[in-house]
């Protein structure tokens, strides 16, 4: 049974078996029409959650670039390394193997930042801007996923393309970074992964209520502008409901010549699955 | 349509959201441009070179220039390809004083607007436009025309406030077909590119099957009533002015119809 939990506190899960050999959430896939053997490169990809935790769908890409034999670097600056290894084997991937073959680059945001303060550092440290007293760029975390995701030709296994994975940028921007230096990065990763490597990047930024929060505004609507697909998960405006968690808009930007395409589904998160249906089409009302 | 938009000089705004994006529009101004003979040079920002470049044909290809800011805008790479003067040298740099006509695209402002002050780019864009105020500079021969996109949601009214102050175009209503040529359709005319769906407002009270409108008597009647708690004029005299003797504070109630007032103790039985 997945709880309901609220949005900046650790989520406490049963460490499950592993479940079928699909993994991510099939009927996701099915949405975005696409599969891990047949994913397209080059591409930003937005996530972003208001009045609702929408870390599944951050689980669910990570999974599913991981089964496409991607190389993903994952900036993980809101969960434990643990955590995420957890949800993982819920659906199919182990985040230890993928690590230790090289598959996997992740830096752990909570780990290395307690690193900064308490141990010395030789290289400069992609989180450096956490102890500078005016932090201005996020130049060395960009340096560090450029490193991580650069080609390296003496490496046995030749990985599909490569991925970068950020949850998330808002966190940023909570810990005293401009909205521009949190754009300047996208702006450079996108440019090294998506442009220059034909990989692909995700991202997610919360959607926050307040309305008076213009740097997170300016962030997301940025954001959204260099966005190849967004995907946009919400909370009901009615409130919370046992059998709809929430609703999710997908939208399609920048086909060149076709108009941009959306679609809004409402889905329940299972314990190792999501199930989508179409809006007032839930099991449980039918 | 698109030549109405091409034949004025000077500064041409797009205005785009997230949900009708500009950049399709750009492009089919540009090859509108760079098909009448003219050069067309790019200053991309947000897109790369093959990603502006793609679904044009090589005859408009071969005209356009494109200059690169997406690459490393920022000189992070430090391998010498930035331009020396940054984001506004790269801008200024765009300032020509050839003969022909050109024209001169920039994808996007709102990434320059994001990273420069916006009295500078205003000025620089004024600059490019009408090639006037600097000093030594010769002003260009041919007509300049620049084509600025623009992502509203971004930045505040004064920053929109100032760059519409300089532009001046109307649009119309439109469709961009795949090959980025325009089909024009009838609509309203407003005063900038903004190609947002218009919501009509409807009023509400229209179609009821109960009456929301008061009549002439009805409001009369409504305005003239006095409210139970109101603060009655004779109330306000008594209180502005004092008789003599009243300096202590005094309750003025006002009973209405409904109430009981019985002047009795009602603890007079208690045996305390």
């Amino acid at each position: 049974m997945c709880p309901r939990h609220p949005r900046h506190l650790p989520i406490f899960t049963h460490p499950g078996r592993s479940v079928s050999e699909l993994g991510m959430f099939p009927e996701l896939n099915n949405l975005l029409n696409t599969s891990p053997d047949r994913a397209e490169q080059g591409k930003l990809t937005l996530l972003c959650d208001s009045k609702t935790d929408g870390s599944f769908l951050v689980h669910h890409f990570l999974s599913f670039y991981l089964k496409a034999n991607c190389k993903v670097c994952f900036v993980a600056l809101l969960q434990s390394f643990s955590h995420y290894n957890t949800v993982g084997q819920k659906l199919g991937v182990n985040l230890t193997t993928a690590r230790e073959r090289g598959q996997l680059v992740i830096l752990e945001g909570l780990k290395s930042s307690a690193d900064i303060f308490f141990h010395p550092q030789e290289e400069p440290h992609p989180l450096r801007f956490l102890r500078e007293t005016s932090a201005e760029s996020l130049q060395p975390l960009y340096e560090f996923v450029r490193e991580a995701l650069k080609p390296v030709d003496s490496e046995d296994t030749t990985w599909r393309f490569p991925v970068l994975l950020v949850d998330d940028l808002s966190v940023l921007l909570s810990l005293g970074l401009g909205a521009v230096a949190v754009l300047d990065f996208a702006h450079y990763c996108r440019a090294t992964v998506c442009s220059e490597l034909q990989g692909n990047m995700v991202a997610l930024v919360h959607d926050s209520e307040d309305a008076e929060d213009g740097e997170n505004e300016l962030l997301l609507n940025g954001l959204s502008h260099q966005s190849h697909l967004i995907l946009q998960a919400e909370g009901l405006a009615t409130g919370f409901c046992k059998d709809v968690h929430g609703q999710l808009k997908i939208l399609w930007r920048k086909s060149t010549g076709r108009r941009d395409r959306s679609l809004i589904y409402q889905y329940k998160i299972q314990d190792k699955n999501v199930s989508f249906f179409a809006k007032g089409m839930s099991p449980a009302v039918l | 349509m698109l030549e109405s938009l091409l034949a004025i000089g000077g500064l041409v705004l797009l205005r785009d959201s997230v949900e009708w994006e500009g950049r399709s529009l750009l492009k089919a101004l540009v090859k509108k441009s760079a098909l009448s003979g003219e050069q067309v040079h790019v200053l991309g920002c947000e897109v790369s070179e093959e990603e502006f470049r793609e679904g044009f044909e090589s005859d408009v290809n071969s005209r356009l220039i494109y200059h690169d800011l997406f690459r490393d805008p920022l000189n992070w790479s430090k391998t010498g390809e930035a331009h020396p003067g940054g984001p506004l040298g790269a801008l200024r740099a765009m300032y020509r004083t050839d003969s022909c006509s050109i024209t001169i695209a920039v994808d996007s402002l709102s990434w320059l607007l994001l990273h420069l002050p916006c009295t500078e780019l205003c000025q620089t864009l004024h600059v490019l436009s009408h090639g006037n105020s600097y000093p030594g500079v010769n002003p260009p021969v041919g007509e300049v025309r620049v084509l600025g996109l623009l992502h509203e949601e971004l930045h505040g009214q004064g920053p929109l406030g100032a760059l519409s102050s300089l532009a001046q175009t109307e649009t119309q209503w439109f469709s961009i077909l795949p090959d980025f040529n325009l089909d024009l359709q009838e609509g309203p005319v407003e005063s900038q590119q903004q190609p947002s769906s218009h919501v009509p407002l409807v009023d509400p009270t229209t179609h009821l099957t109960f009456n929301l409108h008061l009549s002439k008597k009805e409001r009369e009647a409504k305005d003239n009533l006095t409210l139970p708690f109101q603060f009655s004029s004779e109330k306000q005299q008594a209180l502005l002015r004092p008789g003599p003797g009243q300096s202590s504070s005094h309750i003025f109630y006002e009973p209405d119809v409904y109430d009981d007032l019985d002047q009795e103790d009602p603890d007079e039985d208690l045996d305390i």
